[in-house]
């Protein structure tokens, strides 16, 4: 859902990656960059010029760590804010255990309060929470049927009355509960809008009736701008206790979240992301961070990276893979790293912009270990000068190794290729000695 | 000459509890004194034109133009310089040709759009505005797929005492729009409006139903359907863009219809919409109400971006 978002990051760091330090040139290019990429992502003006400040400070004040290079380092300082913005530790709703649980939902016109209502009755009621549905929306045409429908399909009871005030109807609701057994309520709205001073008074007066233990603002995850307004005011009328993203199956990416999450300060708990009722997740602050930011976790990858890799070892590396040299004996060596660091496909996942790519490509762990094999049964010259590999060298290799001549030729082959890769890669000064500290990893 | 009996101007006006012109206050406020338009009224202007979901490039660009235009002009009064980003923004949206000319019969109107914008709504008031008029209306009920869409269009239809053709959920919504067209040639009606089922424009079948339903229509004449509306929800960012076009791929949009602008949010991702793809916006939807649709009008929508409502 936010791959967009992280692809246009990755193109932004990609402008500082191969810089030796942090300046104050060259991460305002970065900064005016990822303050577009916010703004592109719908998140507030003010919010996203808030989060530039503070990763500027950060950045600005932080020495460049020797092992990691410039663009993992503001990755990671942008990763921290967006963690913290969005409020750390992921919180379910609360459940009352033993008495009534009442759940409030409200929002604007379609943000898809309905189909949310329908969707968390489906999932507390595979709690054995015994759940009555309300049906608070008498002003638009059929809401009340369209409940009803969404009530049946997940056999769960919905209330309505046909009455002109949606209060009195909530409060028959909370009577017919409690003389019927029901443990849990969800109060399905009518949409308003946030200016609307007679809509914001009734839903006032519906949470004092119902005197919710949830009260929950539904907001659409295209939103843009106006997201915090909107929020600002429910907030100030109704003081929810959460938020859930809707429509998230879409290509929107998101940042009203990222906005709405800090101006009213209130978790973000579900994320609803289909039509069918089964399609309601719980939010997790820390994967929408790491999604922002690629879909991998750079994070991880920086602390495994800087516990595995010593720093003599890479550079020596660094200036092999300079001078082109990069033979099999370091190939193996890589290998051995990786797998300190994790399997193949975990270590590949958490690389951000690679993440799409390799995402349909099947990663088998075990060919790492026919390639160990296969560079074990070389001798010292061959690792160290692949060109002599001959015929017969290749078929001595597959014997000794238990693999066989094709394995063997799709290993050089591979080498081959990467080599190539690194002779251009090096063209355009990717490993050039302003960057101290890049490590192949 | 306006279409809409209920076309006023004052009405969104009333409809402000408070406005004050916030560019040119906030203009005034930097501008005092000073010879020049400094990097801080840019800024605010910035994020005026941001805030209402203009977009970041659009912003640029129309702040770099009033740069240019300034250096040129004597007068940097604040008064002056919002008018020429008035000027600006009027020049990027297309003339909406709001004069209805059936120009056949029946006159078909598709209403396109993604979950939740208020299509069915605003065909609804569509289908009054034209009963008004005197013209023989029928809806096709062809969402057939969310709970209760029938229902709602139903309720809709008796609302404006037009003709409905109901549909069963999970039937195949183009034959309802060929039904609905076929009864409407039939017995004499002027105006068909199909309603369709919201779809996110990123779901690939449903955009293919969607290009089936087009196909069907266009059995009836090559011409059909006359018109297709996008419905936007004027709260959505930067998204409306990438919906305008990926709609527009599969159907040939004639207009835009921007609903939910009675609340606080302006709507302004439609100049990237309208300067990309050169599409009108035909109606803008400020209410529930049956009453609460209106032709577009540039001024005063471009007038809008720098007001603020107070509650």
């Amino acid at each position: 859902m936010f791959e967009e978002l992280s692809l246009k990051l990755d193109a932004a760091l990609k402008k500082i990656t191969g810089q030796g330090r942090l300046t104050e040139t060259n991460i305002s290019d970065t900064l005016r960059e990822i303050r577009r990429i916010l703004l592109d992502a719908d998140v507030n003006y003010k919010v996203a010029k808030d989060f530039i400040e503070k990763v500027k400070e950060k950045a600005l004040g932080k020495e460049v760590i020797a092992s990691i290079t410039p663009g993992q380092l503001i990755t990671k300082i942008i990763y921290d804010e967006l963690v913290e913005l969005l409020g750390g530790g992921h919180s379910e709703i609360s459940l009352n255990p033993n008495g009534a649980t009442n759940i409030l939902v409200v929002g604007l016109q379609g943000s898809g309060k309905t189909t949310f209502s329908a969707k968390l009755a489906k999932r507390l009621k595979e709690r054995k929470r015994k759940i009555l549905l309300v049906a608070a929306d008498i002003y638009r045409p059929a809401a009340i049927e369209q409940l009803k429908i969404l009530g049946q399909q997940i056999d769960v009871p919905v209330f309505s009355l046909e009455l002109k005030d949606a209060r009195l109807v909530v409060t028959e609701s909370v009577k017919h509960a409690k003389n019927n057994g029901f443990d849990t309520l969800i109060i399905d709205t009518a949409g308003r809008l946030h200016v609307d001073e007679e809509m914001m008074k009734e839903v006032a007066d519906i949470k004092e009736i119902v005197k919710p233990t949830e009260t929950l603002f539904v907001v659409d995850s295209m939103t843009g701008q106006d997201a915090v307004n909107s929020a600002k005011a429910f907030n100030e009328t109704v003081n929810f206790d959460g938020i859930v993203l809707s429509k998230l199956d879409g290509d929107a990416r998101g940042g009203a979240a990222i906005s709405i999450r800090s101006v009213v300060g209130k978790p973000i708990k579900f994320v609803s992301n289909g039509e069918k009722l089964e399609n309601l997740d719980v939010f997790y602050p820390d994967r929408l961070a790491s999604r922002i930011l690629g879909k991998g976790d750079i994070i991880s990858l920086v602390e495994k990276a800087q516990e595995t890799i010593d720093e003599f070892e890479a550079k020596r590396m660094e200036e092999k893979l300079r001078k082109n040299k990069f033979d099999f004996e370091d190939f193996l060596k890589q290998i051995k790293l990786i797998k300190k660091m994790g399997s193949l496909s975990s270590i590949l996942g958490m690389i951000p912009g690679l993440g799409s790519q390799i995402k349909n490509a099947q990663i088998d762990d075990k060919a790492l270990i026919k390639v160990e094999a296969i560079i074990n049964s070389m001798t010292k010259l061959e690792r160290e000068n692949p060109k002599v590999l001959n015929g017969s060298r290749r078929k001595r290799i597959a014997r000794g190794s238990g693999t066989t001549v094709q394995d063997v030729n799709r290993l050089i082959k591979q080498f081959q290729e990467m080599q190539k890769m690194m002779s251009m890669m090096n063209k355009k000064g990717f490993f050039n000695s302003s960057n101290k500290n890049f490590k192949f990893n | 000459m306006s279409f809409f009996k209920n076309f006023s101007l004052d009405k969104i006006k009333s409809g402000l509890s408070k406005t004050r012109n916030k560019i040119v206050q906030s203009i005034s406020e930097t501008l005092t004194g000073k010879a020049q338009i400094d990097e801080n009224t840019l800024e605010q202007i910035e994020e005026i034109l941001i805030t209402s979901d203009i977009g970041v490039d659009t912003a640029g660009m129309i702040i770099e133009n009033v740069r240019k235009a300034l250096k040129s002009e004597k007068d940097r009064s604040a008064d002056n310089v919002l008018n020429l980003i008035k000027t600006e923004l009027y020049q990027i949206l297309p003339d909406s040709n709001n004069k209805i000319l059936l120009s056949s019969k029946p006159y078909i109107i598709l209403v396109v759009g993604v979950n939740g914008v208020g299509k069915t709504t605003s065909i609804g008031k569509l289908a009054y505005n034209y009963k008004n008029l005197g013209y023989r209306v029928i809806v096709g009920a062809a969402d057939t797929f969310r709970a209760a869409a029938n229902e709602q269009l139903e309720i809709w239809a008796k609302r404006a005492g037009v003709e409905i053709i109901n549909s069963e959920k999970g039937t195949d919504p183009s034959s309802v729009a060929f039904e609905t067209i076929k009864k409407a040639a039939e017995e004499n009606y002027d105006v068909v409006l199909i309603d369709t089922a919201g779809r996110l424009h990123n779901k690939t079948n449903l955009m293919n139903e969607l290009s089936k339903i087009k196909k069907v229509i266009k059995k009836f004449s090559e011409s059909a359907p006359n018109e297709t509306l996008l419905v936007l929800d004027g709260t959505t960012g930067q998204n409306a863009l990438v919906q305008a076009m990926e709609f527009s791929k599969v159907t040939d949009l004639t207009g835009l219809i921007l609903t939910k602008l009675d609340g606080t949010a302006k709507g302004g991702v439609v100049f990237q919409i309208c300067s990309k793809l050169k599409i009108p916006i035909r109606y803008i939807g400020i209410g529930e109400g049956i009453e609460d649709l209106q032709e577009f009008d540039k001024e005063s929508f471009i007038s809008a971006l720098f007001e603020t409502k107070e509650g």
